[in-house]
């Protein structure tokens, strides 16, 4: 509610009991923070941290193996430059990104500091945001209009790349899926949860809206169980029953195991977020499309589907932040998420009781990233925003 | 005269027409899935068989063999794995059940104070919901549980809150007392219980505090107004006026929220608290009844949530708008 302008020191000691009410209030924030504070520079022990940097960061991926995520990081840095170069020069792009790049520079150069990374890491780490920067700022002119058409399909085949580089296989030594973990691990799980449940939750909204009853039936089912049970009851199934229901007991690695069910779990969701952007567009629409003469599959892909998503965006976003704090619960099933990982660092009787200082590290890693997907969305949202009047 | 054609003028061939196209699509789409279906059936069939097991539920009267560290329901280990189920399905109730009065509180106060004319408390009410929102809720419960109460101190030393006291052996409500070294008296809640309780209390009050915001935020300005100009308090206001009329937009939300707050009731696993799920998982491991418990836990939460889903329901009619 909108109220009447009133001096901020009218709002804060507008009355007696108002000045109580505020003096009160800030007397225990100082309290908390105070309280903070000196736990975080007195009592608390980073030294767990700094020590296990590197196993939160990749788990127990192999010593000699450790080049190919740093081609795969600078890779992912180097596209992201250009792309980001590229966005910022669209006349609507929303972000104001001057403290995007400073909240990169101190995100790659005090944070590696603060952990202790090795020497050579820090400087790589340093390299590599010179680059980011450096591309942004060149690639706004010409030369990258050609990288503008097929940026979809250079990110793809990166991602799809990046695959190879973390598994190994065809000709790289093998890395199996157990020995990955960390951050990496949350970021690959998640990352390619999303790519697979898209297509799916949209294909699941679909088939709830079809006219043929059988389809409908069998996606509301699916769908309305999916959500109906708590995600470590799905992930239960995944981990056990696999091997009773294929052929010879046979199941693949749990990583894919759990990854699968994670997919057909957000893949429920983002169904009804579609759902909820399909029924916001009149049938208009779809009956204008039908009278132009296109085919009912054009009329969905070219037509309804993508004013849909757009009205569904928020949603969506809000379901792709729910997933990646859902993936913590791959802890639960022995699986090294970054949770996981740092649960079993906790094991380790060098670092018995040190749960504030790493599950407060975990708690502002996963804040910064979800505020971020949430900006990022919110920026997503502005840019396709379009204006009817 | 103009003669009525009894037939088309064009044979619309079979493949063109819509309707004859969507049965044989559902004839394919309904074959596929009986396929499948039947392998999978197949399948499990034949490893069962390789295992010499067979689906039933006999096993659930067979003796447990296991203690459940804390049970509403009087359970000893030679109690049936039906009884511990039961044992465990009532302990996740108890945590439903407290969290939905508690979170609720908590939430309608948040939510409220988001409106308030300081804006203090309002900024520490937006502070709140946006850190707790944007961490997973299993961080908050092994944050809660294994950096908070378990490093409580021992009973002798214990935290004294009024009507609470904060002890490494529980948590006492109601004014226990200190004797031969061991609080006693009051109501213990033990620290799994209690953590469990705090996490999913707070992060669901942030969901519930969007939701009332959302539906205070609906009522009309005009509303406030009219109720501040009768020479209403603010309190007043928003209990006799606001509130009322919220209701009717934060009732289908808070549906959702309590099912979301059942459901991760499930996480209580990862604490130790030993609540439907985990029980479930220990009988699984002993039993090795992986279908039979799962199919078991699936129903028993459609169930909970078709519970609240119809107690809101029943809830929604009564504070709808009574048109005529």
């Amino acid at each position: 509610m909108k109220r009447s302008p009133l001096t901020l020191q009218r709002q804060l000691f507008g009355s007696l009991a108002n000045s109580a009410f505020t003096l009160a209030l800030f007397a225990l924030l100082v309290w908390a923070g105070w309280g903070v504070l000196s736990w975080a520079f007195g009592s608390a022990q980073w030294l767990v941290l700094r020590a296990n940097a590197a196993t939160l960061t990749i788990g127990r991926y192999p010593d000699a193996q450790e080049w190919r995520l740093w081609l795969l990081l600078g890779m992912l840095t180097s596209l992201a430059g250009v792309s980001w170069g590229r966005l910022r020069g669209l006349n609507n792009w929303p972000l104001n990104d001057r403290i995007a790049a400073l909240l990169f520079v101190i995100s790659a150069v005090l944070l590696p500091w603060l952990l202790a990374f090795g020497a050579i890491n820090q400087l790589r780490l340093i390299f590599l945001v010179l680059l980011l920067l450096l591309l942004r700022q060149w690639s706004g002119g010409a030369w990258s209009k050609a990288f503008g058409k097929w940026w979809a399909l250079v990110w793809g085949i990166t991602y799809v790349f990046g695959l190879w580089l973390i598994a190994g296989g065809l000709g790289l030594p093998a890395v199996r899926p157990s020995d990955w973990g960390g951050l990496v691990f949350t970021l690959l799980i998640t990352s390619l949860t999303l790519l697979l449940a898209l297509p799916f939750g949209v294909l699941l909204a679909l088939g709830r809206r079809s006219g043929l009853l059988l389809v409908r039936w069998v996606c509301v089912a699916v769908i309305e169980l999916i959500r109906g049970a708590p995600l470590i009851t799905l992930l239960f199934v995944g981990q056990n029953l696999v091997g009773f229901l294929s052929p010879n007991g046979f199941a693949p690695d749990r990583v894919w195991r759990a990854t699968g069910v994670l997919t057909v779990f957000a893949a429920a969701y983002l169904a009804e977020a579609v759902r909820g952007g399909l029924n916001s567009i009149p049938m208009g629409q779809q009956e204008a499309a039908r009278s132009l003469g296109l085919s009912s599959v054009q009329t969905m892909g070219l037509v309804v589907l993508p004013q849909a998503l757009k009205v569904a965006l928020p949603a969506l976003g809000g379901q792709c932040i729910s997933l990646l704090q859902d993936t913590t619960l791959l802890s639960i099933v022995g699986l090294f998420d970054l949770l996981g990982i740092a649960r079993s660092v906790l094991a380790n009787p060098d670092w018995l009781g040190r749960y504030a200082e790493v599950y407060l590290f975990l708690a502002v890693l996963y804040w910064c990233s979800c505020a971020a997907l949430a900006l990022g969305s919110r920026a997503l949202e502005k840019r396709l925003a379009t204006n009817y009047s | 005269m103009i003669k009525i054609l009894a037939t088309p003028l064009i044979q619309v061939p079979w493949w063109r027409n819509n309707r004859k196209v969507g049965w044989l699509l559902q004839a394919a789409f309904g074959l596929f899935l009986l396929i499948a279906i039947a392998l999978l059936l197949a399948n499990l069939e034949r490893n069962l068989a390789r295992a010499g097991m067979r689906l039933t539920l006999g096993w659930m009267s067979q003796p447990a063999g296991f203690d459940i560290a804390e049970t509403l329901l009087p359970y000893k280990a030679s109690d049936s794995y039906g009884r511990a189920l039961l044992a465990g399905l009532i302990n996740t109730l108890r945590v439903v059940i407290s969290g939905l009065i508690l979170a609720t509180g908590l939430g309608v106060v948040v939510g409220a104070a988001s409106f308030s004319a300081n804006p203090l408390l309002r900024g520490i009410t937006r502070i709140y919901v946006e850190l707790v929102r944007n961490i997973p809720l299993l961080l908050q419960l092994v944050f809660w549980y294994f950096a908070v109460f378990l490093s409580l101190p021992p009973a002798d030393q214990a935290l004294h809150l009024p009507g609470l006291q904060l002890a490494k052996s529980g948590i006492y409500l109601f004014g226990a007392r200190l004797i031969n070294g061991e609080l006693e008296g009051g109501l213990r809640l033990s620290l799994e219980l209690a953590a469990l309780l705090t996490g999913l209390v707070i992060y669901s009050a942030a969901f519930i505090a969007e939701v009332v915001r959302g539906g205070i935020a609906s009522v009309p300005k005009g509303q406030w107004e009219a109720a501040e100009s009768l020479g209403l308090q603010p309190i007043q206001i928003l209990r006799l006026v606001v509130l009322p009329q919220a209701l009717r937009v934060i009732v289908p939300g808070l549906n959702s929220q309590y099912i979301s707050l059942a459901k991760n009731s499930s996480l209580a696993v990862a604490i130790g608290y030993p609540d439907l799920y985990a029980v479930a998982e220990t009988t699984l491991n002993q039993t090795g009844r992986g279908i039979e418990v799962f199919l078991l836990l699936l129903l028993i939460y459609l169930v909970l949530n078709l519970l609240i889903s119809a107690a809101m329901n029943a809830v929604n009619r009564l504070v709808r708008l009574q048109e005529r």
